[in-house]
């Protein structure tokens, strides 16, 4: 390819925007059509990963917005920024829109649409017009919310309990039901397409063995989102029924349970968070591989742990009840089951570790936040084993102990993957290489703002402060202040990204075929790669992170 | 298999493009059979909380209108296996014919359903906003106000088949469709329409058939 | 430590349980974490890329080293989920002599009911030393009594009653908060848990204002609202007799027998068709309309109260 050719962008061959690009760009995905109409019609998964990127980048400024308003709220321990309604519909707003609308697409619609091919040596995913439909269904669901906000918002937290969501929220909760019934779709046909793709369009020599983690990862999120995504579904049309004609499923007068909504909503949302940390694990796998230079210690486990997560995820929802008036005996069978489900999560962990002994460690951003997320989201779990004990969760179920638990995993495990991909798969969907310092600057501003933010509401939860509470005893302020300070620092981090990352698109260096250095097929191809991927099918013979393991004398 | 059927990317050859359609025909009916679940879940909780109303209410269904129409949507399956058979033959004359004729007895089902649901009404057992209602217990009325919710998602998933059969009926008899290259299209279709019935399957003695 | 608080207080034999749980599974988690930690820091400076440093035989899988490190966490793990499971399952086994204190909770307050009849708002007193056990009934959403001082929560279900129940060892004024997210004013559903000594209690029980009993209120609803009409023994109407019912069998229509606990109670006052007493027409009327969740408790205390050999009131 035309890659080596040049090591600077010519100033003499400018497109018809006036922006220097290199050969390899001119003859890239991201020329190829140069329209509006050439992007929103698009079948290639790299393009469509791009759209996902600016959309679910749009939808996480919204619930970021949210969690501002949230953070200045409880600076003050008297609920004096917004009124109890207004709080309520934020922190509401804040869980629909980042667990909908930015976490469960955010790394398997962006990276997962973008990468799956590539890493497998196919052209493009098994269904790509129903890829396209899965991203506008998302953005039409993701609109519809936006409207929900503008007609007033819903208040009932965004795990919609009954009977105050269907028989006592005066909000807009049909609407802010039916926006997340809509999007329910676009995941259930993102994991159709990702599942078939993984199972028919392997290249030759691609065994399942061989397969890079992530596309593991990737595979059993897509199990999840086919088969509990359709629970809510159903469970949104009931409260939408009972809420509109009185279906009385959940509504004890008529001799239905409010329990069974938490039974029905809790089957989708374990396994949901699930959705959100897989393939965050996946990435992990893929950065700390290609940052020790070394094959991941135990392939097999790890690959085997990322299914095992997804399967033992579908039987511990019942840890979301365990005060809820639910048998003892079911709570100590769920308890059980979660301890169950943390082992494969540890495997992981202590594997990664051993991948690092003796390998060759960059300390580039990548890599920085791959050990970021390794000590998050190991805090996170940890907290989470915490929980599981039914005696512990008794005391800090529903306090800001169980917050700080998943926003360590969410936060500090998922958007630390996120940003670990982002700035490791950049050079490749971009073609150009970022400011590595400014990378670090980032990773760092990251981990210190994010336990700021959060390890200060371990505390809170324990010493008793409820959640969705924005009124609190005044003792607890100081904890609240430096949280919110924290949150501050968080922000600037979110934000660094999108100045020195742009500012590559035009003035950074071209990539190269494989600037890590790392191994998988998503390197062998051009950065940017072509429309098609591959001019040919390639054909592997080799195991998957296949770096030269040292047997004789060292050297760097 | 057809050896000139079109192969279009991202695919190598025609088998992978099939098997791809296969399966991911299967996802997406695992899906379905996840949502109906949801309400089965429900009907099971009801049932496990009041077993007697529950009986009492299910003996109230006419159980003879729901098995006729289990007939009806059965014997509409075997059409559906039939117009495919007729499909990866070739004869697109007699797989038309077949789709439509299922087509034809899904709407019977609807008409019969229909008929049901008006003898309910009178009865006083259908739960209509803003008409009174004659229930035994409130929880017939909970059971009658599900079944009616059941019923009414197993109907609208039934339209959307019969919309779907006739449209390939239509289809297949002006031959838009290359058969049998692409019979892929009539069996993933049957697919779904075997779904519809399966479900039916379960739901009719959930509700009609609680003793 | 006031300034900024680290640890709430701990004032019964239970939560005192709770805390060394906490602190021995914090340290369990350390444990299992800190290898990894500072195997991080340490194997990223060691073996940092360009630094000279012993990469040979680099192990790329070692079955036993990973099994060893699923199973013995797990085996840890397991032990903590026995001792955790243990306590949890003390919090739903009140005493037998444990007083009882009927809570309601409504949006956006609480409303405590003791047996001699004082009823408090957004304020629980109690007596230290002494079990005391809660039946808690919604009037609307589901709430959630939280008392962290007792490391206890439990929420409180519209529909059924729920319990829990503690002893407190150190008197003082705690917090209690509702943890159940429940609507507009969710955050100011808060309360004051009052533990005195027994003495104090008496005390504050005789200077708080006289109303009669809770089951003297019951036997005036039972009155009031007519269920003397079909209920008492002279009447027309068959209906069972409740004197002597609580806590005891009661055969079905439908072949099962139940115990008479409050949940029975209530739920034939408000769900009468639901558990037809054997031998009996399903004429009772339901009162869900009629009685609120106070009204029933009440009801429920006076019945409880009807032994045999006592006429009813």
């Amino acid at each position: 390819m035309t890659s080596n050719m040049e090591q600077r962008p010519d100033p003499a061959n400018l497109d018809d925007r006036g922006l220097s690009e290199t050969e390899t760009e001119r003859v890239s995905y991201l020329r190829a059509g140069h329209s509006l109409k050439s992007w929103l019609l698009t079948t290639d998964h790299k393009r469509i990963a791009i759209l996902y990127v600016l959309s679910i980048t749009f939808f996480f400024f919204i619930g970021a917005m949210a969690a501002a308003l949230i953070r200045l709220d409880l600076l003050t321990p008297a609920g004096d920024l917004l009124t109890n309604e207004g709080y309520n519909r934020a922190f509401t707003l804040h869980g629909v829109v980042m667990v909908w609308f930015f976490l469960i697409p955010s790394i398997p619609n962006t990276f997962g649409n973008f990468l799956i091919p590539l890493m497998i040596g196919a052209k493009d995913l098994a269904f790509p017009k129903l890829n396209l439909l899965s991203w506008y269904i998302y953005v039409i669901a993701g609109l519809f919310t936006v409207f929900v906000l503008i007609a007033g918002g819903v208040d009932t937290g965004w795990t919609f309990y009954t009977p105050l969501s269907t028989m006592y929220a005066n909000g807009n909760v049909i609407l802010a039901a039916s926006a997340v019934f809509i999007v329910g779709f676009s995941s259930i046909l993102t994991g159709l397409n990702f599942i078939v793709t993984v199972h028919k369009l392997r290249c030759p020599g691609m065994t399942w063995n061989r397969l890079p983690l992530f596309v593991w990862s990737i595979y059993a999120t897509s199990i999840i989102l086919v088969l509990a995504t359709p629970v809510l579904s159903i469970t949104l049309v009931l409260i939408s029924l009972e809420r509109l004609f009185g279906l009385g499923i959940f509504n004890p007068a008529l001799g239905g349970d409010p329990l069974l909504y938490q039974h029905l909503f809790w089957f989708y949302s374990h396994p949901a968070v699930y959705i959100m940390v897989l393939p965050a694990l996946g990435v992990v796998s893929e950065l700390v591989a290609a940052g020790a230079r070394k094959p991941i210690f135990g392939y097999q486990f790890v690959a085997g742990s990322s299914i095992a997560i997804a399967a033992l995820g579908f039987f511990v929802w019942g840890h979301h009840m365990f005060v809820s008036g639910q048998s003892t005996y079911a709570s100590a069978v769920f308890s059980f089951l979660s301890i169950a489900v943390a082992i494969p999560s540890g495997i992981k962990v202590y594997n990664w570790t051993a991948t690092l002994f003796k390998g060759h460690i960059s300390l580039d951003p990548p890599f920085l936040f791959a050990m970021a997320f390794i000590g998050l989201f190991v805090f996170g779990g940890l907290t989470g084993l915490m929980l599981a004990m039914l005696a512990i969760d008794v005391h800090v179920h529903d306090t800001y102990f169980v917050i700080a638990h998943f926003h360590y995993i969410m936060v500090g495990g998922t958007i630390s993957a996120f940003f670990g991909a982002l700035h490791y798969w950049w050079p490749k969907i971009v073609g150009r290489m970022y400011s590595l310092a400014w990378g670090r600057l980032t990773a760092i501003f990251f981990f210190l703002g994010f336990n700021l933010t959060f390890f200060p509401q371990f505390l809170l939860g324990y010493l008793g402060m409820p959640r969705r509470y924005h009124v609190y005893p005044p003792e607890f302020q100081v904890l609240n202040v430096i949280s919110t300070g924290g949150a501050a620092v968080l922000g600037i981090a979110y934000i660094m990204p999108f100045v020195y990352l742009t500012y590559s698109m035009r003035y950074g260096q071209p990539a190269g075929n494989d600037p890590w250095g790392a191994t998988g097929l998503e390197w062998t191809t051009p950065s940017p790669p072509p429309k098609h991927n591959f001019e040919t099918i390639p054909v592997v013979d080799r195991p998957p992170y296949d770096y030269e393991i040292e047997m004789g004398d060292d050297d760097a | 298999m057809p050896e000139t059927a079109p192969v279009t990317e991202p695919y190598r050859d025609p088998r992978q493009q099939h098997d791809a359609a296969m399966m991911g025909m299967y996802i997406f009916l695992s899906s379905e059979i996840m949502l109906f679940g949801g309400l089965f879940a429900a009907a099971a909780a009801m049932r496990l909380a009041h077993a007697a109303e529950v009986v009492q209410a299910s003996q109230a269904l006419h159980f003879g209108i729901g098995g006729l129409n289990t007939a009806v949507l059965l014997t509409s399956s075997l059409f559906v296996a039939l117009a495919i058979e007729a499909g990866k033959g070739g004869k697109a004359a007699t797989a038309a014919g077949w789709l439509a004729g299922a087509a034809v007895l899904g709407l019977c089902f609807l008409a019969i359903k229909t008929y049901e649901y008006h003898a309910e009404f009178a009865e006083g057992l259908l739960p209509v906003p803003g008409v009174q209602s004659r229930y035994a217990t409130s929880i017939q009325h909970l059971f009658m106000n599900l079944y009616l919710a059941a019923t009414a998602l197993h109907a609208l998933h039934l339209t959307i088949g019969i919309v779907l059969l006739l449209v390939l009926a239509l289809q297949t008899a002006r031959r838009a469709i290359p058969l049998p290259q692409r019979s892929i299209i009539l069996i993933t279709a049957g697919l779904y329409w075997h779904l519809v019935d399966v479900v039916w399957v379960f739901l009719y003695p959930v509700f009609y058939l609680a003793r | 430590m006031n300034f900024i608080p680290l640890w709430p207080p701990s004032i019964s034999g239970y939560s005192h349980q709770v805390d060394l749980l906490v602190i021995a599974f914090t340290a369990l988690i350390i444990s299992l974490s800190a290898p990894v930690f500072i195997l991080l820091v340490v194997f990223a400076a060691k073996y940092r890329r360009g630094r000279p440093a012993d990469r040979k035989h680099a192990p790329n899988r070692n079955v036993a080293l990973e099994v060893s490190w699923s199973v013995i966490p797990f085996v840890a793990l397991f032990g903590f989920y026995v001792w955790s499971t243990d306590l949890f399952a003390r919090l739903y086994r009140p005493p037998a002599d444990a007083m009882q204190i009927d809570v309601v909770a409504k949006q956006w307050m609480w409303k405590f009911q003791h047996p001699e009849g004082q009823a408090e708002i957004n304020e629980l007193h109690v007596p230290t030393g002494q079990p005391v056990k809660l039946t808690m009934a919604s009037q609307d959403v589901i709430h959630s009594l939280f008392i962290p001082a007792l490391r206890i929560k439990q929420d409180v279900v519209p529909g059924r009653y729920t319990t829990i129940w503690f002893a407190v060892d150190k008197p003082g004024v705690y917090r209690i908060a509702c943890s159940q997210y429940c609507g507009t004013n969710h955050s100011e559903m808060a309360g004051s848990f009052v533990a005195v000594s027994p003495t104090d209690y008496a005390q504050w029980l005789s200077r708080s204002a006289n109303d009669p009993s809770l089951a003297a209120e019951g036997a005036g609803l039972f009155r009031s609202r007519g269920c003397s009409g079909c209920h008492d023994p002279g009447s027309s109407a068959r209906a069972p007799s409740l004197v002597g019912l609580y806590g005891n069998p009661v055969p079905l229509q439908s072949g099962q027998t139940v115990i008479a606990d409050d949940e029975y109670i209530r739920d034939s006052i408000l769900l009468p068709q639901s558990q037809i007493a054997a031998g009996y027409q399903p004429i009772m009327p339901t009162f869900q309309n009629v009685l609120s969740e106070e009204d029933v408790l009440k009801i429920v205390a006076y019945i409880k109260s009807l032994r045999r050999g006592e006429a009813t009131q």
